[in-house]
Formats: structure tokens, C-alpha cells, sequence
């Protein structure tokens, strides 16, 4: 029996608001070692910056590398949090009320790190604004034709557009959040919850905008994916001119993207207590929804292969071929494993609703989707159309550490998130209680009158 | 302001042939017949365009700045070997020399063909519309401009660049190819003063040595006939160099211009496929099925394999 459909409304507000004062002690190791991760990164980029490109052991064929690779990771990341709350909030799906704020937070955290790898990766770092298309006396503006220019108005787009989503969906919270907190946090929360004083008015005008702001996501996530993958669709590089490859980029995104939310489902249930409301039942809807992203993502891959095959360019059969019996191929098979085969264990019930199991998969998943932006990156430029630059360049030192570092920068804003604001929706799990309370409470009533009218049936029958 | 001049030119700048009336299309033929691989044509051009010798660590890593460069490449060993070469080349340059990294131990006497590339300056340049900023754009008289300071080093270009032509400054070279120290006096005296020096984080490639080009239409304006450049009036830094004289410069909107001329003798024209070609003339452009157009044409050698 699901725990979460007893809650009474007091003990949700109790339990919320003190995951913000008392998190286990993991929560302070996790903290400790992601905030060393991103110091490493800092000196890492630091010494990038001072001495140049070359230092992260990219080369001439292989001007793209692993912060190409992570920008795609990250950006597929953001999208489920999108995903959970917008489309299943437009969908009706009630199950989504207890894990969309942390998936939402998971979301911006996510573009916010994404946002870092085109910076890290320039070449002069310093002139990124020329990419911005702002007015200047030189009457100079960016080339519309890129992609890449495209990238940054929808990295801008996207991430501000989510940070409202979020931002808003958490407005009757924080406004709970200021009524019973002290000192700096009911500055903070006072500011923060604009006033809310839970009128009827306000409650529409809330409604209103939070559906209106979930259709304007939805659209807006798939556009900012497939502009991702235009960076590859748009080039003549054998393997990256493929047409399929929005749609893939998106499936990819969404399917990573899940993986992560189970990993950061199991965390925030731990870290912070969470057991009576993140259960099992609603980790079990996500795997399906994995699993099934699964299923697309491995369709599409497999029609990209199908497509090169038959395709007759030998560009693009050769790149194909060298990505499985060429130098790259623990990273393509390894790929396959994590994320094709992996991911059937999610076909039985009793995996699909063992925390720890699940845990393990998702990072399995994720290991998979990963390593699946570094085959997409790599080996079309090791064996490009030139066969006298092939080359196969493994990413050096440099590259690794700042991509443990993003690792770590992610989980800190998390984890500072979510001891600052409420990671679980109040208002809506108590709609949720509410609603399975007027259901029963029907039904209730129902099993009573049918009692009713068996017993007057009976004593008609007896009389 | 720019709008403005946009939006008034606007037909302009969708008409295919917005070019066409431009007195200049800068082209060049390449002998490979005549190529004997001997690299001159990239030491002039490393002496005229102040590119930076990168060291042998750098160059094994794929940071060398040759904007002209003599690919190698062998032909399959038929059968019978005349030369050994050791299984492990024990240069550090494994996978960036040229040296096929096969099992292949020996080649044939023929030894190896060579190809000088070098930007092809392409007219359907794939690297042009990737850049964010336009730092690589197209100019009237059809070169493949980069723009150094515009350029922030995206690397985008380099990657979608079939030639692999575009060169990244991934260390400042200048600066850190000399043991930490700028160039030592009197070294910096043999820089070319007509182009700059680039720094870190540029993508740079050859210009068709765009300097001369630019003092030559000075010297033909002051001699009194503006649009028209004498073929041969002045040779690019490989061309001026190539003992053989396998390279062949010039305008080709000039129907007198032996580069125009040889074009034509091959029957290779902007804008056409290969398809329709009589089988035995040697003319060709290298990746044309990608139609990108480039504005160099190879002619291909031929060998008498019988002897």
C-alpha cells in the first residue's frame, strides 16, 4: 500500500520544510567532494586558459573533443526535468507531483553546467560576447547561418525559460517556507514568494500561467535538442551529416535525462528523508517511462545505422565500420552494453522496484549515454574524409578533470538547491492526498450504500 | 546602417552569380606529374606567411602550422617487394606522417605519390557558414578570407573542412616555441611585415598569399589599368618557389591566364561535375563529388607501371 495517500496535510509541511534543516550526514561529504571537484576544474581551466588550447591534447583532426561531448550530455540531461513536469502536468499524470521540483531544479542545474563547455571549449574565451547578437558601432553581427550561433540563443532561451518554470511552480511553497522560517531564510523566502497569500485569485492566475509556461516548454525543449544536434547535422563530416539526427538527439536526451532522475530520486530520498513520499510505486512509473524512452532511442540508433548502410557513401561506411572494429570501439560497445542491452533488466517488475538496483542501472544508463556523445564526437573526425590526417587522439588530462569537475559543479548547485528550497512540491502532494481522500471517501460512501440496500434487499426477501 | 545596406541590396545578395561581374576569381593548377615531393613550395610558404615552427613534440601531436603541406601516400603492394620498411616507424609521427597503419611492410619501387594541399578556397566553402562570428567569409575575388581578430576559435570550420586545410594556433607558438621566450634577436627581423603574427586560439589557413595579391592590383592601378592584374605579374610564395614549376597561379576570369587555359585543356570548369568528362584528360579536383567547389585543380600522375 502506498504510504504517501495518508499523509496528513500538517506532517507534509513538517517534513518538507525540515529536509531543509536536517539532512543526513551524506549530504555533507557529497557537498565536500564535489566542491574539491570543481576546484580541480577551476585550476584545470585556469592552466587552459594561460597556456592554450593544446594543453587538452586535442589536435588537428579532433578540434572537438570531450567539452563538445559533455555540452550534448548535459543539454540531454536538462531535458526530461522538462519532460516530467511540463508534459506530465499537461498530461495529467498525477504521479509526477512529488519528484517534478527537483527534476525541474535538475533541469536548470543541468543548462547551467551545459553552458560552461562551449566557454571552456573557445578558443579565445574572452570575445564570447561576439557571438551575441548585440548592437555595436562596428555595425558587425554574428553569422546567422552557424549553428552554433543557434545554440547560444536557445542555451539563452532555454535556460531562462526553465528558470521561470521553475521559479514560479514554487511560489505557493515559498510562501509556506516564509511562514515558518526564521532569520535569513525568511528574508529570502519573503522576497522570494512575492506576497502569496494563497487568495482564490491568486490561486488562478497561478494555474494559468504555470500550464501556459508547461505548453510553451515542451516545443521549446525539443527545439533546443534538435539545434544541438544541427551542430552535427549541419556539417559535411562523414557521420554527422545525418538527417535523423535531431529526433535521436532528442530521444538520447529524454532517455538520459530519466536515468538521472532515478539517480537523484534515490539520493534526495535518502539525503533527505524523503521515504514517505518519493516511494517505490512512483520510481516504478519512471522506470516504465525509461524503459520506454529506451525502446525509442535504440530504434532511431538503429535506423542511423541502417540509413549509413544502405546509403552508399563510403565516407560514411568507413566511419561506421571503424567505430566498431576501429580504435574507438571499447567506447562504442561499451555504449551498447550500457545503454542498449542494460536497460532490459527494466522489463521485470521486481528490478523495477529495488531502489538500490535501479540506482546502479540509472548510472549504468547514464556511463552509456555518455559514452555515447563521445562516439558520436570522435570517431567521424578520426576518420574523416582525408585519410591523410586520420588520427585517433584519446582526450588528455586537462579534459577529463574539468568533465569530473561538471560532475561536481551539478550536484553542488543540486544539493545547495535542495536544502534551500523546498525539493518536494507541498501544494501538490496535498492535492494529491486530497484528491485519493475525496475518491476514497466516495467510494466509501458507495460500499456503505450498497451495504444498505443488500441488507433492505435481504429483509425484503425474508419478509 | 548595416540593415539598411542589406535590406536596399537585398536581391543582390540572393542572386547566384553575385560575383560574377567582379574582375577577379583567384584559381590554381597543380601538376602532380611534375611534383617531386620535395617541400619546397611549404618552406616558402612557412618564410612568406610567419608560420611558427612548431618542434617535433608539437608536430607529432598535430599542432603543425603547414598551411601547405606534401601528402604521401603509397599504392598497394602488388605482390613483390622492393623496399623494407620497418614494421614500427620509429619517428614519433605514427598516424600523422602519412604512413598507412597497416601490417604493411614494404611497398613498391614505385614509392610513394605526392599532392601538395593546401586551402582549396572553395566557392561552396563548408567552413564559411559554420562560423558564429563570420570570421571566414567570402571575398569578391573568390578567396576563402579568415579574419584573425574576428576569430574566437570555435574550431568549427576546422572540423567541417573536408581538406582539413584549417590550422588551430592551439599553443601561442610564437611565444612558447622558444623555450618560453619570444623570438630571439635577430630572428624576429626575418618576419614577413606585410601579415600579422597570429596568437593563441585562431584558426588560421592559407590565403593564396593574399598580400601579394593585394600589391599587385596596387602596382596595376598606379600603372593605370585598375581591374586588370598582368598574369604572372606576381606568383605566390609555393608557386614562386616550386623547382619544377608544378604550380600554376593566376585570375581566372582572364581567358589569356595559363591557369584559365590549363583549366580549360582539362576540362574542369567551376560549377560542373566530372561526370561529363572525356576519360583522358588528367585534370580533377580533389573531393568534387562533395561539391564543394574548390578552386584548385590537380592533374593527376601518370605512371607507366611496366617499367
Amino acid at each position: 500500500m502506498d504510504s504517501m495517500k495518508d499523509i496528513e496535510w500538517a506532517r507534509i509541511n513538517k517534513d518538507v520544510l525540515g529536509s531543509l534543516e536536517t539532512p543526513r550526514i551524506t549530504f555533507w561529504i557529497v557537498l565536500a567532494v564535489c566542491s574539491v571537484l570543481v576546484l580541480c576544474g577551476v585550476a584545470a581551466e585556469v592552466y587552459q586558459y594561460n597556456n592554450g588550447l593544446g594543453v587538452a591534447l586535442m589536435d588537428r583532426p579532433h578540434f572537438w573533443q570531450l567539452y563538445i561531448s559533455n555540452f550534448i550530455f548535459w543539454i540531454g540531461m536538462s531535458h526530461s526535468g522538462t519532460l516530467l513536469s511540463a508534459v506530465l502536468l499537461l498530461t495529467k499524470a498525477d504521479w509526477r507531483k512529488p519528484i517534478y521540483r527537483f527534476a525541474e531544479a535538475m533541469t536548470l542545474f543541468s543548462i547551467l553546467t551545459a553552458a560552461f563547455f562551449p566557454v571552456i571549449h573557445l578558443g579565445r574565451v574572452w570575445n564570447l560576447y561576439w557571438v551575441l547578437p548585440y548592437p555595436d558601432e562596428r555595425t558587425i553581427w554574428p553569422n546567422f547561418r552557424s549553428p552554433l550561433l543557434w545554440d547560444a540563443s536557445a542555451i539563452f532561451t532555454y535556460a531562462t525559460s526553465s528558470a521561470l518554470f521553475l521559479y514560479i511552480g514554487m511560489i505557493p511553497d515559498l510562501a509556506i517556507c516564509r511562514d515558518n522560517a526564521r532569520g535569513w531564510r525568511k528574508a529570502l523566502y519573503g522576497v522570494m514568494s512575492l506576497g502569496w497569500m494563497g487568495r482564490a485569485r491568486e490561486w488562478i492566475a497561478f494555474r494559468k500561467t504555470y500550464v501556459l509556461m508547461g505548453c510553451f516548454l515542451v516545443p521549446l525543449a525539443v527545439s533546443v535538442h534538435s539545434i544541438v544536434a544541427s551542430d552535427f547535422a549541419m556539417s559535411i563530416v562523414p557521420d554527422w551529416h545525418i538527417t535523423s539526427f535531431p529526433p535521436y538527439f532528442v530521444a538520447g536526451a529524454l532517455y538520459s535525462g530519466c536515468a538521472a532522475i532515478i539517480t537523484l530520486f534515490v539520493m534526495l530520498r535518502y539525503i533527505f528523508k524523503f521515504e514517505a513520499y518519493m516511494t517505490i510505486d512512483i520510481l516504478e512509473k519512471v522506470a516504465k517511462l525509461t524503459f520506454a524512452i529506451a525502446m525509442v532511442w535504440n530504434y532511431l540508433n538503429l535506423s542511423e545505422y541502417a540509413a549509413i548502410w544502405y546509403s552508399n557513401d563510403m565516407y560514411e561506411h568507413e566511419v561506421l565500420i571503424q567505430k566498431f572494429i576501429g580504435p574507438y570501439w571499447p567506447v562504442v560497445w561499451g555504449m551498447i552494453l550500457c545503454s542498449t542491452v542494460a536497460p532490459f533488466a527494466m522489463a521485470f517488475k521486481k528490478f523495477r522496484q529495488n531502489l538500490w538496483a535501479m540506482f546502479f542501472l540509472s548510472l549504468v544508463i547514464q556511463l552509456g549515454m555518455w559514452l555515447e556523445r563521445f562516439q558520436i564526437v570522435s570517431p567521424s573526425l578520426a576518420s574523416n574524409h582525408e585519410p591523410w590526417t586520420w588520427a585517433v587522439v584519446w582526450p588528455g588530462l586537462v579534459q577529463l578533470t574539468i568533465t569530473a569537475a561538471s560532475f561536481g559543479w551539478f550536484t553542488m548547485l543540486f544539493l545547495i538547491f535542495c536544502k534551500v528550497f523546498p525539493s518536494v512540491s507541498m501544494y501538490e502532494v496535498k492535492e494529491l492526498v486530497f484528491h485519493h481522500r475525496r475518491v476514497s471517501a466516495r467510494s466509501e460512501l458507495e460500499d456503505l450504500g450498497k451495504e444498505k440496500d443488500a441488507t433492505i434487499r435481504a429483509q425484503e426477501g425474508m419478509a | 546602417m548595416g540593415l539598411k545596406r542589406m535590406l536596399e541590396n537585398w536581391s543582390d545578395f540572393r542572386k547566384d552569380d553575385y560575383y560574377d561581374n567582379e574582375p577577379y576569381m583567384w584559381g590554381m593548377a597543380i601538376d602532380l606529374n611534375k611534383c617531386i615531393g620535395c617541400g619546397a613550395c611549404a618552406t616558402a610558404c612557412y618564410a612568406e606567411n610567419n608560420l611558427p615552427v612548431v618542434g617535433k613534440e608539437h608536430y607529432s601531436r598535430g599542432y603543425a602550422m603547414h598551411w601547405m603541406r606534401i601528402e604521401r601516400y603509397w599504392d598497394e603492394p602488388d605482390g613483390h617487394a622492393d623496399i623494407d620498411i620497418p614494421e614500427k616507424p620509429d619517428t614519433p609521427m605514427d598516424g600523422h606522417a602519412g604512413i598507412p597503419q597497416t601490417d604493411v611492410v614494404s611497398f613498391p619501387e614505385r614509392g610513394a605519390h605526392y599532392i601538395p594541399m593546401l586551402c582549396q578556397q572553395c566557392n561552396h566553402a563548408p567552413c564559411e557558414p559554420v562560423c558564429p562570428v563570420a570570421a571566414t567569409y567570402h571575398t569578391p575575388d573568390g578567396l576563402n578570407a579568415q579574419v584573425y581578430n574576428r576569430c574566437i576559435g570555435s574550431r568549427y570550420c576546422g572540423n567541417n573542412c573536408p581538406y582539413k586545410v584549417r590550422y588551430f594556433n592551439f599553443f601561442d607558438f610564437w611565444e612558447e616555441g622558444w623555450h618560453g621566450e619570444s623570438l630571439p634577436h635577430p630572428l624576429e627581423l626575418q618576419l614577413n611585415p606585410d601579415l600579422s603574427v597570429r596568437s593563441k586560439g585562431v584558426m588560421e589557413k592559407c590565403t593564396f598569399c593574399v598580400q601579394r595579391q593585394r600589391a599587385a592590383k596596387d602596382a596595376a592601378e598606379d600603372a593605370g589599368h585598375p581591374n586588370y592584374v598582368e598574369d604572372g605579374s606576381f606568383m605566390t610564395a609555393c608557386q614562386q618557389t616550386c623547382p619544377t614549376q608544378a604550380i600554376v597561379f593566376g585570375n581566372m576570369k582572364d581567358p589569356k591566364a595559363r591557369v584559365s587555359k590549363l583549366w580549360a585543356s582539362h576540362q574542369v570548369e567551376l560549377g560542373r561535375t566530372e561526370q561529363d568528362k572525356v576519360s583522358d584528360v588528367r585534370g580533377y579536383r580533389v573531393f568534387g563529388e562533395l561539391n564543394v567547389e574548390p578552386c584548385i585543380m590537380y592533374m593527376d600522375r601518370v605512371r607507366n607501371i611496366e617499367v
